[in-house]
C-alpha cells in the first residue's frame, strides 16, 4: 500500500492489524477536511505516541469514554466560528470505549443531533489491556476475563446491540461494515459524510493477537464472519433497515475454526450449536439469506 | 453599572460579557440559576454562543474541552458531585493546558446527600492543575470571572482556572453588584487567540502518549506556570483595577486588621464577611484580632502568607472541608508555610465548621477566637450537637 498523507505508515500496529487497515480507509474516505476525536485505546496508542504522530488530519485524543463529547464540543465550536459547512467531524473507538464506558456520551451526541460521524472499531474485546471481554464480546468467546473452563465455555452472553441502540436513536444513518470488506467501508463511510446529522458505523477488525489467528489472515477472518451471518453487514436510515449484505450462509464452524479464541469449541457440537443459532438468528433478523429474495 | 442581583444571575450576566462561543453544563443545584439564565440569553439571542445540553457533567467537562480545543472561549458550572463526576476531565483539561474556565458553586459531598454549602468539592480537586481562586462575596464572584479569563488565556499560564463560590449563599443571596461595561470588558478582556487549536488548514494531533521519556516534564512544567502564576494574578489584578476601579491587591490574600493583630483567623470564602463582623466587633473592644482571607488556593501563596502571619502569635484556621484521616487541607498549607521557619506564630490551630451547610454564625466565629490560645489545637470540629453524637454511638 502507498503511504496516505492522513494516515502515515510508521505507526506501530500489530502485523495483520484490522482496526489500522480501517481507521486508514475511514480517514481517506472521510478527507483532509476532518477532525477526529479518538477514544483511549490500540487505535490511539499505536498511532500517536509522543512525540510522533501518524494523523495528516488535526486529531485529538482525552480519554477512554468521551471522545463523543469532545467532538460534540468541536462541531458546537466549528458551528460557532461559521467553519461546520466545510469541515467533518469524526469520533472514533474500540467496542469498550463505545459500547460500554462511552455509551451514554454516544447517546448524548445522537439525541443532541451533532452533525459527527461516529466510529466503532469493532475487534470484540479489550485488546489495549490485554484481550478482556467487552460488551460486544461474542458469545462463547474465550478472552482473559471470560476464559474458557470446566464451568464455562467462554463469555456468557451474546454481543450488545449497539448499532440497534444507535437506530432507536432515530438518526439518519448507522450501518455495519468490515475489515474484509473494503469497498463497502469506503461507500459507506462517504455515505455517511454526505448526511447531515448524527452518523455511527460500526466496522468489524480482526485482531490477530487477541482473536488468535496468524496476522496474515486478517482479511480471510473478516469475510468469514460475515459470510457465516455472525457479523451481519446492514444499513439503518432513521431507524429504519434500508440496505444489507445478503450471503450464502456458509456454517459456523468454517469461522471458529480460523480463531484460537473459539478453539474450545471445536469438539463441543452442542456448544457449536448455539453459536450457529446466533448466526442463524442474524440471518433470519436481517434477511441475510441470496435464496430468500428469488 | 450598580445593580441589586441574585449571585447566579450576576454570574451570567458577567459570562455573557465575556462571550464565550460554548458553554455547556448539566444541571446541579446550586449552579442551576447560572446556567439557566445563560440558557436563556442564548435563546432570546442576546448572547451568540452555542450552549450544549449533555447528559451528563462528564460530558460538560468534555464538550467545554473539545471547544477550547479547536479555539474558541469556553464556560462551564458546576457543584458537588457533578465536579466529583468531571474530575477525569478536569485534570485531563489542565494536562492538555486548555484555558477552561468553570464556576464551582461550593457544596457538600455526599454521603449523607446534602445540597448545602461546605467547601470539600473544590478543595478535593486542588491537585488537578486548575487555579482555583475563591470569592467573598458577589461583587469580587463577579471581578473574579473576568480575571480568570484574563489569566487562563495568558500565553504564560494557559492553564484552566475554577471560580469558586459558596453555594446558596453567594449563588442564592442578592447583592449590590457594579456589574462591569462591555466597554470596559472588552478593554480588559480581548478576543481569545489561541496558541494551537484544531484546524484543518494546519493539523497537528493533541493529546498524545507520553511515556516514561516525556511524562515528568509536563508535569513539572505545570508546576512551573502555577508558582509563576503568584505574579501574573498580581499583574492582572493591577490592570482590572486600571479599568474597573476596583482593587485585590495581589488576588492571593486580603489582610483585615492584621496590624498588630495577635489572634488572627484564616479562612476562605464567605464565611470572610461574618468573620470581619467579629473583628470589627472586637476591635472595638480592644482586643487585637485580625483575618487573613485566602483568595487564591491553587497557585497556595506561601510567602505571602508567611509574611503576613510570621509576626501574629496565635492562629486559628478555619477550613469548610475536611481531609479525612489526616489534618484539614487549609491547615495543612498554612502549617507547612512556617515549618522551618525562624519567624512564625506558637501556636496554629486548626478547626472546622460549617460542613453541610451547617450555619457560621457570629458565635462560631467567638468560638474559635476563644478556643484559640496557647493550648494548640491539631484538629476538631465545631458547632457539633452532642446530643446527635450521642445517638450516633449509642450512648
Amino acid at each position: 500500500m502507498e503511504n496516505s498523507p492522513l494516515f502515515k505508515c510508521g505507526h506501530t500496529a500489530c502485523a495483520g492489524c484490522g482496526q489500522a487497515v480501517a481507521a486508514r480507509l475511514v480517514i481517506e474516505s472521510a478527507g483532509a477536511n476532518t477532525i477526529i476525536a479518538n477514544s483511549t485505546g490500540c487505535l490511539e496508542v499505536f498511532t500517536t505516541k509522543y512525540p510522533e504522530t501518524a494523523w495528516g488530519v488535526p486529531w485529538i485524543h482525552s480519554l477512554f469514554e468521551n471522545s463523543a463529547a469532545v467532538a460534540s464540543g468541536i462541531e458546537a465550536a466549528l458551528i460557532y466560528l461559521g467553519k461546520k459547512d466545510t469541515t467533518n467531524v469524526i469520533a472514533q473507538g474500540g467496542d469498550g470505549s463505545t459500547g460500554d464506558i462511552g455509551l451514554q456520551a454516544i447517546s448524548g451526541m445522537l439525541e443532541r443531533g451533532h452533525d459527527i460521524l461516529y466510529v466503532c472499531y469493532d475487534n470484540e474485546a479489550y485488546m489495549n489491556t490485554g484481550v478482556q471481554r467487552s460488551g460486544l464480546t461474542p458469545f462463547d468467546t474465550n478472552t482473559t476475563t471470560s476464559p474458557a473452563g470446566s464451568l464455562s465455555s467462554g463469555n456468557l452472553r451474546p454481543k450488545k446491540p449497539v448499532p440497534e441502540i444507535c437506530a432507536a436513536h432515530g438518526i439518519p444513518y448507522v450501518a455495519t461494515a468490515s475489515a474484509g470488506f473494503p469497498q463497502d467501508l469506503i461507500r459507506k463511510v462517504k455515505k455517511a459524510i454526505s448526511i447531515k446529522g448524527p452518523k455511527y458505523i460500526q466496522i468489524h477488525v480482526p485482531c490477530p493477537l487477541g482473536w488468535r489467528h496468524e496476522s496474515n489472515q486478517m482479511l480471510p477472518v473478516a469475510k468469514m464472519a460475515v459470510e457465516t451471518g455472525l457479523y451481519p453487514l446492514f444499513e439503518y436510515e432513521f431507524g429504519v433497515i434500508t440496505a444489507r449484505k445478503q450471503i450464502v450462509p456458509k456454517p459456523v464452524e468454517e469461522y471458529l475454526k480460523m480463531q484460537g479464541r473459539f478453539k474450545h469449541l471445536l469438539n463441543n457440537p452442542v456448544e457449536i450449536k448455539k453459536v450457529q443459532d446466533v448466526a442463524d438468528s442474524n440471518i433470519k433478523k436481517y434477511n441475510l439469506k441470496l435464496e430468500a429474495q428469488g | 453599572m450598580k445593580e441589586f442581583l441574585e449571585g447566579s444571575h450576576a454570574i451570567a450576566e458577567v459570562i455573557k460579557s465575556c462571550q464565550p462561543g460554548v458553554i455547556s453544563a448539566y444541571p446541579i443545584t446550586p449552579q442551576t440559576h447560572i446556567v439557566e439564565d445563560l440558557a436563556q440569553m442564548v435563546s432570546s439571542g442576546e448572547l451568540k454562543s452555542q450552549f450544549v445540553n449533555v447528559e451528563s457533567e462528564h460530558s460538560a467537562a468534555s464538550v467545554v474541552l473539545g471547544s477550547s480545543a479547536t479555539g474558541v472561549r469556553v464556560y462551564t458550572a458546576t457543584s458537588s458531585q457533578g465536579l466529583f463526576l468531571m474530575q477525569e476531565v478536569v485534570f485531563n483539561i489542565a494536562g492538555m493546558r486548555l484555558p477552561v474556565v468553570m464556576t464551582c458553586a461550593n457544596r457538600a459531598i455526599s454521603a449523607p446527600i446534602n445540597i448545602w454549602n461546605d467547601q470539600q468539592d473544590s478543595i478535593s480537586l486542588r491537585d488537578a492543575g486548575w487555579i482555583q481562586i475563591y470569592a467573598e462575596d458577589n461583587q469580587e464572584a463577579v471581578d473574579f470571572h473576568l480575571i480568570a479569563y484574563r489569566l487562563a488565556e495568558d500565553k504564560r499560564v494557559m492553564l484552566p482556572v475554577m471560580v469558586c463560590m459558596d453555594g446558596f449563599i453567594l449563588t442564592h443571596g442578592m447583592e449590590t453588584v457594579d456589574m462591569p461595561e462591555q466597554d470596559k470588558v472588552n478593554k480588559f478582556l480581548p478576543a481569545y487567540k489561541p496558541l494551537y487549536k484544531l484546524d484543518t488548514t494546519d493539523p497537528i494531533s493533541m493529546g498524545l502518549l507520553a511515556d516514561p521519556d516525556y511524562y515528568m516534564e509536563t508535569r513539572f512544567a505545570l508546576q512551573e506556570t502555577m508558582r509563576e502564576s503568584i505574579g501574573y494574578l498580581s499583574e492582572i489584578s493591577k490592570e482590572f483595577n486600571n479599568v474597573f476601579g476596583r482593587d485585590y491587591k495581589d488576588l492571593l490574600v486580603e489582610e483585615y486588621q492584621l496590624k498588630d493583630a495577635e489572634k488572627v483567623i484564616v479562612a476562605m470564602g464567605s464565611v470572610c464577611g461574618t468573620i470581619k463582623e467579629v473583628v470589627d466587633e472586637q476591635r472595638a473592644k480592644g482586643k487585637k484580632v485580625g483575618l487573613l482571607r485566602i483568595i487564591s488556593y491553587r497557585p497556595f501563596p506561601y510567602a505571602r502568607i508567611y509574611e503576613a502571619l510570621k509576626d501574629v502569635s496565635k492562629v486559628a484556621v478555619l477550613d469548610k472541608s475536611v481531609s479525612l484521616g489526616a489534618y484539614a487541607p487549609i491547615a495543612v498549607e498554612v502549617k507547612s508555610t512556617f515549618f522551618g521557619k525562624k519567624k512564625g506564630p506558637k501556636v496554629i490551630s486548626s478547626f472546622v465548621a460549617g460542613l453541610g451547610g451547617r450555619d457560621i454564625t457570629p458565635d462560631t466565629i467567638h468560638e474559635v477566637f476563644r478556643r484559640l490560645s496557647a493550648k494548640e489545637v491539631n484538629f476538631d470540629f465545631v458547632d457539633l450537637k452532642p446530643e446527635l453524637l450521642k445517638e450516633e454511638y449509642g450512648e
